[in-house]
């Protein structure tokens, strides 16, 4: 019943990621990730949400009905989501001007309700916490890694304007690949389609890869003098 | 499932006859009737237009490849050679600014063959033309290189450039001359329009663009040599390779609005002569919405298929932001033909159009 921590921390970052493999979230995945740092920003402030709501679900869960789990949840999710909007407004105010309607949009972010529902209330409160954070963690990787290639294809650049997400010490991150400009077209909405699809195309690809090198090696490993490996 | 083309010894049982084309007999049948209009071009804007064209159709080959390859594809070098890549890479070298830097052509035909047309899974999967796809998304994409045209400078000028020049012009060493760019003439009345200005003035003016039969303006390759273009249409049309649903329905469909705005504000909109002759229209009526896979199956889904890109592009150049539509009024109507589709089926053979068995075949029963 209680799975170990590497196999959270497994899931959430790569076998069972929110985006690569779950495909859920994919509003915010695709619509905020115009930039490396604007990726950056939504992730972590999912991350804060999911982390909190499954911690507090989790805590919760014999209290609530099965009837009305949902309702409370989103509630829960909702004050959360609150708290987290008027922090980076007052804190991180650059970011959210730009994050913006995407902040309030956690609330139906179908990641969220979805560990709330699959995992925070049918687990303790630590292993829901380091679900959280490790699901968190893997939607911050894909969404700043789509907004990389999204930024780098589009615009030339890589975490342009970092420094204002993450304090002045981190400008460093900020780099210009190119003076040409780049392809509007990936900042645009087509752009998150294509480079989504070549993404999940890729993983899936690799995971062949490595299956078959496993299957290989498992296969190779006893002394047998057969003549070939069953292909 | 697949998009072989199948020979004639691969067609069994009884009812069936077998026509003997194929997909590599209609694309060779295209490819032919755009030679005229492509050399004009070639002796029209020089060199340069004859390295990006031999560029886009080379990428259009390699991604090509490169695709089938990673698909593991069986028949990987018959559905390579079939022409379809090429006609893909010929159509959009078509409607490129003859002048544009290398990496635009190589660009497209990537855009066009991987992202339009084998990530759906090759020939006969895709939804949306890859060229007009890959036109759209580098205007988009690029709006200065796709909008720099260059007057007409012929092969046999003394000041065109020559076969190293045109080279160097090709891989964006030489700069363009800036006397050499020019506004196309949808480009140019947008402008003007926008201005507040009316038409009768704008084309009074010195540095107006001409229209011209004969194409010698600034334009693609596929909107220079109009009548040529419309000669391959009809050639294709002659040897049945086409139908003529819905080059008529684009040109209706176009004409019909221009003539009656024009009747009413000439001075506020392009006359039907303008609207013909520019852009990729005819380009986009006879070789593009003739698209077997992206357009309808019934004649009565092409007329309106064409008629609905005719609009959309008098709407687009007219009201829109771009002064050229032919290629987003393509892609709109590509998303339509599935409901087209849907809605126009043709009769089953032995069926009324409701799809019960016809009655008047049957054998009458005997008495008794």
């Amino acid at each position: 019943m209680n799975p170990s921590v590497k196999t959270l921390v497994r899931d959430g970052l790569w076998d069972n990621n929110v985006v690569f493999a779950q495909m859920l979230a994919l509003c915010p995945a695709m619509a905020v990730t115009t930039s490396g740092a604007n990726g950056l920003g939504m992730g972590l402030a999912t991350t804060a949400v999911l982390v909190t709501s499954n911690v507090l679900i989790a805590l919760i869960r014999r209290f609530v009905s099965p009837d009305v789990r949902i309702p409370v949840f989103i509630v829960l999710i909702a004050s959360l989501v609150t708290v987290v909007d008027m922090a980076l407004n007052a804190w991180l105010h650059e970011l959210y001007k730009v994050l913006g309607l995407f902040i309030a949009l956690i609330v139906v972010n179908c990641a969220i309700l979805g560990r709330a529902e699959a995992f925070a209330s049918r687990n303790g409160a630590l292993a829901s916490f380091v679900d959280g954070l490790a699901m968190g963690i893997g939607f911050t990787f894909a969404l700043v890694v789509i907004g990389l290639i999204r930024e780098a294809l589009g615009s030339g650049t890589l975490f342009a304007q970092a420094s204002q997400l993450l304090g002045a010490q981190f400008a460093f991150l900020e780099i210009r690949l190119h003076n040409h400009g780049g392809a509007l077209l990936m900042i645009l909405p087509p752009g998150a389609f294509a480079v989504l699809g070549f993404l999940l195309a890729g993983k899936r690809v690799l995971e062949a890869r490595l299956a078959a090198r496993k299957k290989s090696s498992a296969t190779a490993a006893p002394p047998e003098s057969a003549p070939s490996a069953g292909t | 499932m697949n998009s072989i083309a199948y020979r004639a010894e691969q067609t069994f049982a009884a009812p069936h006859a077998h026509g003997g084309g194929g997909v590599g007999r209609t694309m060779f049948l295209v490819q032919a009737a755009l030679v005229p209009a492509t050399l004009f071009g070639f002796w029209l804007y020089g060199w340069p237009a004859f390295f990006l064209w031999s560029i886009t159709l080379a990428s259009a080959l390699v991604c090509e490849f490169m695709c089938l390859r990673l698909m593991g594809r069986a028949n990987a070098k018959q559905t390579l050679f079939d022409g379809s890549a090429l006609l893909t890479g010929w159509l959009l070298a078509m409607t490129l600014p003859p002048w544009s830097p290398w990496w635009i052509g190589a660009l497209g035909a990537f855009i066009a063959i991987v992202i339009g047309k084998q990530v759906f899974g090759g020939l006969g999967q895709n939804v949306f033309n890859p060229a007009m796809v890959a036109r759209v998304a580098l205007l988009i994409s690029f709006p200065l290189q796709l909008t720099t045209w260059v007057t007409p400078l012929p092969l046999t000028a003394a000041t065109a450039p020559g076969f190293l020049d045109g080279l160097r012009i090709t891989l964006g060493e030489l700069p363009l001359p800036d006397a050499m760019t020019s506004a196309s003439l949808l480009g140019y009345a947008k402008t003007e329009l926008s201005r507040g200005a009316d038409l009768f003035g704008a084309f009074a003016a010195e540095a107006a663009p001409r229209l011209s039969w004969l194409g010698t303006r600034p334009g693609s390759l596929g909107e220079s040599a109009a009548p040529l273009i419309l000669l391959g249409g009809l050639f294709l049309l002659a040897l049945r390779a086409i139908r003529w649903h819905a080059p008529l329905g684009v040109l209706v469909g176009v004409l019909l609005p221009a003539v009656l705005a024009h009747s009413i504000a000439p001075g506020k909109f392009l006359g039907a002569e303008a609207h013909l002759f520019s852009g990729a229209l005819l380009l986009g009526a006879f070789f593009i919405a003739t698209d077997y896979v992206t357009s309808p199956n019934t004649d009565t889904g092409q007329f309106i298929f064409g008629l609905g890109v005719g609009l959309l592009t008098w709407i687009i150049r007219t009201l829109g932001g771009y002064p050229e539509g032919v290629a987003f009024a393509i892609l709109f109507m590509n998303a339509m033909t599935p409901i087209l589709d849907r809605y126009l089926r043709p009769r089953i053979l032995g069926r009324t159009r409701s799809g019960a068995p016809l009655q008047s075949v049957a054998i009458p029963e005997k008495k008794g």
